[in-house]
């Protein structure tokens, strides 16, 4: 098979994006004293990235596993982590 | 605004929350079954398959209606290492004679299923809402809060999976740390079924269930994992957070590097993937256990950390069922007696005990930790494909003594006598 891209797999799922609010939201500040920032290689959606050398980072793709929140070594405070609203965020339809 | 007092709320209609809701329903009682996705099982996703063993004492013969894909006929472990592989393969027919040990599923269709038993059973299935809050009194979990709507009940049923948001809230639990956790990571990958049955030597709408571990993980504690459904294959990897902090590549190039290993490629080639999903994975067992009961709330499923990975075997649903079993006999004696303190919940716990749920997670409580041993994926992985590879080999070289090809593998793996010994003794001691 082809090898896919992270755009390519999320590309298949289904997602209702919750336009008003993130339920993800990161602390830039606390991000930027963060040296391995291991968020960026953990996420399964590959959401977490630098841009401008500062931690930048998109809910739209998220599958909502909670990896983030955990691998993260500023735990409870970089990363302030919710799930969406209520029909909002991912649909599995296979799952 | 708060309406009249419900015997339970359920949070999450997954196998956990739906088999409570649907045992407590059938008994008469006023439940609501709340769920953040637009429908059940939209927000679930697993490796693949559930052995039945617990959700056929409650509805019996479930697969006459439920929608499973296939009944598991052929378990295979393979320990991957380049270009080599070494498999150990078992197939019992009696696995799929009538009274299925295992299928394979998929959890959008099959939990909204078992959601719409409890449904069909009386229980009011409330979709698309996110519950915000635990309502307490005095220490005392009262309800929930779901946006601007309260709702009150006797108990809340905590089923709302891993991350168990609710049990955190009651100060039930606390945040997890990173190495109880595992990420585990799946695509569907859709073929034609009589493709996969061929592909996998199946015969009629027979599945295979193959777990993987060595080069899969990168090098960190985890594996590997494929699963034949109707007309797709789930593939997929479980890794530990704790490993997945210190690593260096990206945790979905890590998953298509597993799909074109020279070992795995074979087996999907020419599929189209059709989705790609992402679960935490509690793997600490009991060491990760929340409180399981207190006055007002019970924890079930996931968000109790009900998981069971031996290595060979990996069981979450089954736990699931018979902890939301549990819960429910326990909501049903409380409501006869109207104690819902934690004193009034604490037969929660001897339920739990009296069924597999607290028995084999007591039974096996050193197997997270055994398995934490990285030797296990990378120096046993190396020696058993290299010493097999050996075996199979005829080159025309001179005869080497079994016993020193061994140990010789054995140096080249990096591993002594001693660590050989410790290990093996370790492992037949948490088995």
């Amino acid at each position: 098979m082809k090898r896919l891209t992270v755009e390519q797999l999320l590309g298949v799922n289904k997602f209702v994006v919750d336009d008003d609010q993130a339920h993800i939201k990161v602390n830039k500040e606390v991000c930027s004293a963060c040296q391995p920032k291991p968020c960026i290689f953990a996420c399964p959606a590959g959401l977490y990235s630098i841009q401008n050398e500062e931690i930048s980072f998109d809910y739209a793709g998220c599958l909502e596993c909670g990896t983030c929140r955990v691998v993260c070594p500023n735990a409870g405070i970089a990363i302030e982590w919710k799930y969406p609203r209520g029909g909002f965020g991912v649909h599995y339809r296979y799952g | 605004m708060a309406e009249e007092k419900l015997t339970a709320i359920i949070v999450g209609a997954g196998p956990a929350g739906s088999t409570a809701a649907y045992i407590l329903a059938t008994e008469g009682h006023d439940v609501v079954l709340v769920e953040r996705g637009t429908t059940a099982g939209g927000k679930n996703m697993y490796g693949g398959r559930m052995y039945t063993h617990a959700l056929n004492r409650i509805i019996p013969r479930f697969w006459e209606e439920a929608p499973v894909q296939r009944p598991i006929a052929q378990e295979t472990i393979t320990f991957l290492n380049g270009a080599r592989g070494f498999s150990i393969s078992c197939a019992d027919m009696g696995w799929t004679a009538d009274g299925f040990h295992s299928f394979t599923l998929l959890r959008s269709e099959f939990d909204a299923w078992l959601a719409s038993k409890a449904e069909e059973a009386g229980a009011m299935l409330a979709c698309g809402i996110l519950v915000d809050e635990i309502l307490m009194d005095g220490g005392k979990v009262i309800g929930i809060r779901a946006g601007e709507d309260e709702m009150l009940a006797d108990v809340v049923i905590a089923a709302d999976g891993v991350n168990s948001i609710l049990a955190q809230k009651a100060g039930f639990a606390k945040l997890f740390s990173p190495h109880q956790v595992a990420t585990g990571v799946k695509q569907i990958i859709e073929l034609p079924a009589e493709t996969i049955s061929q592909r996998f030597q199946l015969s009629g709408n027979n599945g295979a269930a193959r777990l993987f571990v060595g080069d899969c993980s990168n090098g960190m504690t985890g594996g590997g994992f494929l699963y034949t459904n109707k007309s797709s294959i789930s593939l997929g990897l479980v890794i530990n957070v704790a490993e997945l902090r210190r690593s260096q590549v990206k945790l979905v190039d890590i998953i298509e590097d597993f799909k074109s290993n020279p070992h795995i490629a074979p087996l999907i080639e020419g599929g189209e993937v059709a989705e790609y999903s992402a679960h935490l994975v509690p793997e600490a067992g009991l060491a990760m256990m929340p409180k399981l009961y207190g006055d007002g709330m019970i924890v079930a499923g996931d968000a109790a950390g009900f998981v069971l990975n031996l290595g060979y075997t990996v069981r979450g649903m089954d736990f699931a069922i018979a902890s939301g079993e549990a819960a429910a006999k326990t909501v049903i004696e409380a409501k006869a007696r109207n104690d819902f303190s934690e004193q009034g919940l604490s037969r929660y716990m001897d339920f739990l005990k009296q069924s597999f749920v607290m028995r084999d997670l007591e039974a096996y409580r050193n197997m997270p930790q055994f398995l934490e041993n990285e030797r296990m994926y990378k120096a046993y992985p190396e020696f058993v494909t290299g010493f097999a590879g050996k075996l199979f080999t005829v080159d025309g070289a001179p005869h080497v003594n079994l016993l020193k090809m061994a140990l010789g593998q054995m140096k080249e793996s990096g591993i002594s006598l001693w660590q050989l010994a410790r290990d093996g003794w370790k492992g037949a001691k948490s088995l």
